[in-house]
């Protein structure tokens, strides 16, 4: 029992990593043929650019004769674990709501509620008056309250009016999207201090309000670090053990499997796929809270046509962790070292930072797919392990094979 | 007023052949959620299309001679290979849910990511900023009143003005197109077979028909008409400029879709008074509904945030009252596998 578990659970981290793998080497023949067919980058620019894709986050620049350099970049590792921390949250999002059968394609809209709420409470309580903690924990509290109220509305329409909830998630994004952008056009917090920061709020350092650093910038000079991340991985641990070691989470999980027998069997179907939906709300709202309370990031408030890249990110993060809540850390991490990856060759070479999400979505296709090479995997292990099954039984193979 | 309709028409036709895009593949049983990535693509094929011919020398020759025919004529090859490239894109959701029965809402969500993504890389490295742009070949491709032979003071009357004078072929092209697929899609053999697969592709398949093949049909018909759509609206609303976004296009059709019932006329209504909010809210401050100079919505006070959001939330409360009615196929989203009954 236990090998077949850890056989199963081997299969899923190989059909991740086939993704990761898949996805790479697509993005590195995307730029060798960018760069051979270009005439300003060629073969050895597209090399770089090839060697940047792979190892990117161990790039410290280029030395005085132009060569690239590797080694242990600080700040490009302390970035990393900071921009991981919101895509974190949405993919922790995105996992528990499909932990219970929902795909919550809404964490954009729930990830802009948030911002809303922790800017408005963290720019709007002067610290001169109250501690500068209280507000950031106000400000905290209130994004996840945001989220999960606006999760929550995806969650009764499909619960008691039946409405997809996909179809009700892209709604409430662009609803949101509309919401934050009346909200903040009417409120005092834009940035009319610095003049080309207009079109943002306020860094919620302006009001004395940021994320405790924790001595971590110490460790990682000259990044934006904080304790946001250490706050995720908690987030993160606090679902696992949600999920599988409460009543609550075995609910969610049954409703999840299968709704009407979960009704059967006593469980209140409705109730748990609004709860579901609400706590997918408030993880997206708390990855805003966590981003933008950090004190050193600006928010772009006029958005009424774009939603932010964290909230879909989330959906790649949670599939590449085939929804555990402790694999979604890893792939957090790991699409923030994409991220960091894509600055570098922005910066280094002629290529530019989209590369890197033409790399996630190539993993987020194949993802959906990940079943299928589960499958293949798991077909080659089950023929290695018992031979003697297949010697036995080569007639019927064949058979079936002339049959088709 | 002639304002009016014509900003309306500009919006809605785009959202109107989408939509039209949305109900092939859903009434073949593939829910494409990757209608936003699709329209990405073929605006950025289009608009590529015309800028490369914008550098070359019959275009330059058929503007210096004001030959409108030829003009027009290279607007309908963009439109076309625009669904060329639509349609070739959309065969990565195809594939991946029809004969690997994958997720089709994470496949779809993958196509979305991957357009945007592919999009601008490209056109950074091949323009050097965020938006590729084809300089003035929206106001060449403009249809005018001077192409009929009349005098740039001559009126036309309201109908000559509305639909005559600066509008876009494409837009009657995309009417056009809309009119002759509903009615294959309703009055045809292929019609009908391709909508059995999506409501019974067990019983089509036991008739003879090949679901596979119905299903690969609708997701490529709705991959070109999507892909025309998008290189439709970056040409008529968005100055012919691609900058990997169509702001939320794609989704808005998928909700004139459901809208209107998976059926083309109530969708053809719906997309007009989609259209019309999309009208409203991007020149509320310029229209002149009579003609006596008070603009009376801009008057009234009301913030053009609110004009935005209202189509999301009118299909909210549409599908609260018509879900339980809804006349969505009845197998879409569900691969299709031989084996089940």
């Amino acid at each position: 029992m236990k090998k077949f578990l850890r056989s199963e659970g081997m299969t899923k981290l190989l059909a991740s990593l086939i993704s990761i793998l898949a996805g790479l080497l697509f993005g590195g023949i995307l730029v060798l043929i960018v760069g051979l067919t270009s005439g300003n980058i060629g073969f050895s620019g597209a090399l770089e650019g090839l060697q940047l894709i792979f190892a990117g986050i161990l790039s410290t620049g280029r030395d005085a004769v132009g060569t690239l350099t590797w080694g242990f970049n600080p700040s490009s590792i302390g970035n990393m674990l900071f921009r991981a921390v919101p895509v974190i949250m949405t993919g922790l999002s995105v996992a528990v709501a499909y932990k219970t059968g929902l795909f919550n394609i809404g964490a954009p809209g729930q990830y802009l509620m948030g911002t809303m709420a922790s800017l408005m409470i963290a720019l709007s309580i002067p610290t001169s008056v109250v501690p500068a903690w209280i507000v950031w924990t106000l400000a905290f509290l209130c994004g996840i309250l945001a989220g999960a109220l606006w999760g929550a509305i995806p969650g009764l329409l499909k619960a008691f009016l039946n409405i997809n909830e996909v179809i009700a998630c892209i709604m409430t994004n662009w609803i949101a999207a509309n919401v934050v952008t009346w909200a903040f056009e009417i409120s005092p917090f834009k940035n009319n201090v610095e003049s080309t920061k207009l079109g943002y709020i306020l860094k919620t350092s302006y009001n004395g309000v940021q994320t405790a650093k924790l001595g971590l910038d110490s460790i990682f000079t000259g990044s934006q670090i904080n304790a946001g991340i250490l706050i995720a991985i908690i987030a993160a641990v606090a679902m696992y053990v949600l999920m599988n070691k409460t009543t609550m989470g075995y609910e969610l999980k049954a409703c999840g499997a299968n709704r009407h027998a979960a009704r059967y069997a006593g469980i209140r179907d409705k109730r748990n796929i609004v709860i579901s939906m609400a706590i997918a709300g408030a993880l997206a709202g708390a990855g805003a809270s966590l981003y933008y309370l950090s004190g050193n990031t600006e928010f772009f408030w006029n958005t009424y046509q774009s939603l932010p890249g964290e909230g879909f990110n989330g959906i790649p993060v949670a599939l590449l962790a085939l929804n555990n809540p402790i694999g979604v850390i890893f792939s957090g991490i790991f699409m923030a070292m994409l991220d960091i990856v894509g600055l570098q060759l922005t910066k280094l070479t002629a290529y530019n930072e989209y590369i890197t999400d033409v790399i996630i979505s190539v993993i987020v296709y194949l993802a959906a797919f990940s079943q299928l090479i589960r499958l293949l995997i798991g077909r080659r292990q089950q023929f290695k392990r018992i031979p003697d099954k297949v010697i036995t039984a080569p007639v019927d193979d064949k058979k079936g094979g002339e049959k088709k | 007023m002639t304002f009016l309709i014509q900003q309306t028409l500009l919006y809605a036709v785009p959202l109107m052949i989408v939509a039209l895009a949305g109900v092939f593949a859903e009434r073949s049983g593939i829910i494409n959620l990757a209608l936003e990535g699709i329209m990405i693509f073929g605006a950025f094929m289009g608009v590529l299309f015309v800028r490369m011919l914008s550098e070359s020398a019959v275009f330059a020759a058929a503007k210096a001679a004001g030959d409108w025919m030829t003009l027009q004529g290279l607007e309908l090859i963009a439109m076309l290979l625009a669904a060329l490239f639509g349609s070739i894109f959309s065969v990565l959701l195809a594939f991946a849910s029809i004969n690997l029965r994958a997720d089709q809402t994470i496949g779809g969500t993958a196509l979305n990511l991957m357009a945007p993504a592919l999009v601008l890389f490209l056109i950074r490295m091949i323009a050097n900023q965020n938006t590729l742009i084809s300089v003035d070949a929206a106001s060449w491709f403009m249809v005018k009143k001077t192409l009929f032979g009349f005098d740039r003071t001559d009126d036309l009357g309201f109908f000559g003005n509305t639909f005559f004078d600066k509008t876009y072929i494409a837009t009657y092209i995309c009417i056009l197109l809309f009119v002759i697929l509903s009615v294959i899609l309703y009055k045809t053999k292929f019609g009908l077979r391709l909508r059995s697969c999506g409501e019974n592709p067990q019983a089509a398949d036991s008739v003879g028909i090949n679901v596979y093949r119905m299903r690969w049909s609708g997701v490529l018909i709705s991959g070109a008409l999507a892909g025309m759509g998008g290189f439709v609206y970056a040409l008529t609303t968005a100055n012919c400029t691609a900058n990997g976004d169509v702001a939320g296009f794609g989704f808005l059709a998928l909700a004139v879709m459901i809208f209107g019932n998976w059926n083309p006329l109530t969708i053809a209504g719906a997309s007009l008074l989609f259209g019309l909010f999309k009208c409203i809210a991007a020149g509320y401050g310029s229209i002149d509904l009579n003609g006596d100079g008070i603009f009376l919505l801009k008057d009234i006070g009301i913030s053009p945030n609110l004009y935005r959001m209202l189509p999301y939330i009118i299909t909210l409360i549409v599908l609260a009252f018509t879900s339980k009615s809804s006349k969505a196929p009845k197998a879409e989203g569900i691969p299709y596998d031989k084996g089940t009954r």
